[in-house]
């Protein structure tokens, strides 16, 4: 025990204190928050070139009116094409919009001609599209003599209020939100940070046998002692690596806000562009409220304990099967690969199944998957915010720990044959014999 | 008082049997040769007395005791093929290693700066293994295995890749560590380093003992009654009247052939009463290379 200690002593201490280590942790976080802001602030200018447009509608469907937008100037101009086209050569302006008449009041579908030799931006010309779609809307309620207001009243804004039968709590229309985008975020997370880990443990013992250490180490200890604090001391690295990113991730946040003036409804208003503006003034500061809310009611003294359990989970069968696979192969990094191929299907899997889960956390496929070790560590915590059985959990919870158990000693075997054995690598079918040799 | 003793090691791998039967016994403050060819079994035994594998049948003490999981503690090896942590800083790995074999971190810094300053290098503390010499991190590698004052030092080809000044501090060390009560388990193929240093010694190939004993006996026992005789005079015809086998003879030394039972005193004696004056007289016993070259090849057969 004292000894696997001190391995995990070792590993942690020299990855911690390693430079590429402290740079990862700490500049990560502020690389998200640069290229959020780099989102942001692409998608907040549009082209940067002023233009200046005229209008020529002869029917005056327009009524002489455009909202200007951002970069875009509208004039009316009551000028003949010709002559607006001279001013076009004459670059006075850049192009000329052409409002053919409106000959059905009710036709569906409309087009206008938009005259120059470069054509409009995407978003410049969409900004037209809608710009004239209201005001031929305006121009078809006035001629089939429609009340503006009673046509608004038409609408209606239908929504689902869940009310539950058995148990007693608060649920809200946007609590699926919540945990769908909570869930996924889990899932992702946990895929990346087993996989990452997994492979930290796989180099770091073939750094051993590389290095022709690990006879000397074995003489001391136990491989099962040696891989186990490998895993472990790895593992802690990992564990500290997201506690410092929870921690700076707000603070850079609110940092950043400060600085570059980005604020949450900036970076939220990306995602409900397409609402119209009165509805999402509305309604954003009510759901980010409603957000906390539903944060705040969820069953976090469950849904911490269980990810962090199914965390150490997963990554203890994972990272025992890449040092069993790190074991068995000798000085090329590239022999790896083909052996931890296998590996990585069952975790890409899972990690697909949780995306599907966050959708349909009640499907089949999610629930069983949900208790079948290797891939639970991942689909189980996407389904937590959401509440499943307990039996599932349960379930769940004690065939990973089974199974995770069974897999370490199983990779156990393989490692201490493994780690002694130079030349080729090995195959999947010599690695099954090890497991068998005797001491 | 052995500190090692094995009794019949069996130990198979899939598809050979890498250590056969094999017994011996290491005295307690002696230095003893494990020797062999390649691929004789030297380091499946080696493996099986640092518990790092285990035998198939046969047992193994170490100072009277079967062998346990503490006994590594007790143990110092140095494999053949050796190597440190590239970017850890000496000092730290030396303490790691240390530590690893049950010192406390006090007790090893207090160890390891003695050492290292008996091998004036106490100024590498910070310096990366990556950065030394192969010589230099020979040297660290020695202190790491002997650090924790083991009873038993098992050292497999120490001395490759050093230049001859390393050998012999490395060689002094040895011999200290002797003086000291330590007993050292030293695995070659080099024939003449095995017969500067070891007492007894045992050759397996194939897994099997060939020979095992005293370095000296084991010679007596290979020996083919060959003389040489410095001198001046007339000697050669009077060795050749008198029936003596000549095997060479250069300038004033005669290599000879004595017949059987003839002691070396009576061969003197002989010498003597003839009118020839004698410089230097010695029998030529047999090297531990031509010993091992002449079993191996046998047992090959």
């Amino acid at each position: 025990m004292n000894k696997i200690w001190l391995v995990t002593q070792r590993e942690y201490l020299t990855r911690v204190k390693n430079k590429t280590f402290i740079l990862t942790t700490l500049l990560t976080p502020l690389g998200i928050l640069v290229f959020m802001a780099a989102v942001v602030f692409v998608m907040s200018t549009g082209s940067d070139k002023a233009k200046t447009i005229n209008v020529f509608e002869p029917t005056n469907l327009l009524e002489k009116e455009l909202i200007s937008r951002d970069n875009l100037t509208f004039s009316f101009s009551n000028e003949s094409l010709e002559a607006q086209k001279e001013l076009y050569k004459a670059k006075k302006i850049n192009g000329i919009i052409e409002i053919p008449a409106l000959t059905d009041s009710l036709a569906s579908k409309y087009s206008y001609k938009y005259h120059a030799d470069k054509p409009l931006a995407m978003d410049e010309s969409f900004a037209i599209d809608k710009a004239i779609g209201k005001k031929i809307r305006n121009y078809k309620l006035k001629k089939l003599n429609i009340d503006e207001t009673m046509l608004k009243n038409l609408d209606t804004d239908v929504s689902s209020i869940p009310v539950t039968i058995l148990e007693d709590k608060k649920i809200s229309s946007i609590t699926n939100v919540v945990s769908s985008v909570l869930g996924g975020v889990v899932g992702y997370a946990m895929f990346f940070i087993i996989l990452f880990y997994g492979m930290q443990v796989m180099r770091s013992v073939m750094e051993e046998k590389i290095n022709r250490i690990v006879e000397v180490l074995i003489s001391s200890l136990k491989p099962f002692e040696l891989m186990m604090g490998k895993v472990i001391g790895v593992g802690l690295v990992g564990l500290t690596q997201i506690g410092i990113w929870l921690i700076l991730m707000p603070l850079i946040y609110i940092i950043g806000a400060a600085l570059f003036g980005v604020n949450a409804d900036g970076i939220g208003s990306l995602a409900t562009n397409d609402m119209p503006i009165d509805q999402m003034a509305l309604s954003s500061q009510d759901k980010i409220s409603q957000v906390f809310f539903e944060l705040k009611s969820m069953n976090w003294w469950l849904i911490l304990p269980l990810t962090l359990f199914y965390f150490l989970g997963g990554y203890f069968a994972y990272s025992a099967i890449f040092a069993a696979i790190g074991s068995a192969v000798g000085e090329d990094i590239n022999d790896a690969n083909s052996l931890t191929l296998p590996v990585m299907m069952p975790l890409m899997f899972s990690m697909y199944i949780g995306i599907s889960a966050v959708n349909a956390p009640d499907s089949s496929l999610a629930v069983w998957s949900s208790m079948i070790p290797l891939l639970s560590s991942i689909v189980m915590p996407v389904r937590l915010p959401f509440d499943p059985p307990w039996w599932q959990i349960a379930i769940s919870v004690v065939s990973l720990i089974i199974f995770s158990v069974l897999v370490v000693w199983l990779a156990a075997r393989i490692y201490r044959v493994g780690i002694l054995m130079y030349g080729k690598k090995a195959s999947f079918k010599e690695l099954a014999k090890w497991v068998f040799y005797k001491g | 008082m052995n500190v090692l003793s094995l009794q019949n090691v069996v130990k198979a791998y899939a598809n050979h049997i890498a250590v056969n039967d094999v017994s011996f016994d290491v005295k307690a403050g002696s230095i003893f040769g494990l020797l062999g060819p390649n691929g004789a079994g030297k380091t499946s035994l080696i493996r099986i007395i640092t518990t790092i594998t285990a035998a198939d049948t046969g047992k193994v003490f170490l100072n009277g005791h079967p062998l346990n999981h503490l006994h590594p503690n007790e143990i110092g090896y140095m494999p053949e093929e050796r190597g440190l942590y590239k970017k850890m800083k000496v000092g730290e790995q030396l303490l790691y290693l240390a530590q690893l074999k049950g010192l406390s971190n006090r007790e090893a810094k207090i160890k390891l700066k003695t050492w290292l300053e008996k091998f004036d290098i106490l100024s590498w503390w910070d310096k990366k293994i990556g950065d030394l010499s192969k010589g230099m991190s020979q040297k660290v590698q020695f202190i790491a295995t002997i650090v924790h004052d083991p009873s038993l030092i098992i050292l497999d080809e120490p001395f490759s890749g050093l230049d001859p000044i390393n050998a012999n501090l490395i060689k002094d060390e040895i011999y200290q560590l002797k003086e000291k009560g330590a007993s050292i388990l030293f695995s070659t193929h080099r024939m003449e380093q095995v017969e500067e240093i070891c007492e007894d010694i045992v050759l397996i190939n194939k897994g099997k003992i060939l020979l095992y004993g005293g370095v000296n006996a084991i010679k007596n026992d290979f020996k083919e009654h060959k003389f040489s005789v410095k001198y001046s005079g007339d000697l050669s015809s009077q060795l050749n009247s008198a029936g003596y086998d000549i095997i060479s003879a250069m300038g004033n030394e005669i290599i000879f052939k004595a017949q059987n039972g003839q002691s070396s005193n009576d061969l003197l004696k002989g010498l003597i009463s003839h009118n020839v004056n004698i410089i230097s007289f010695n029998e030529i016993l047999p090297s531990l290379n031509e010993i091992f070259i002449t079993k191996v090849a046998s047992s090959n057969e």
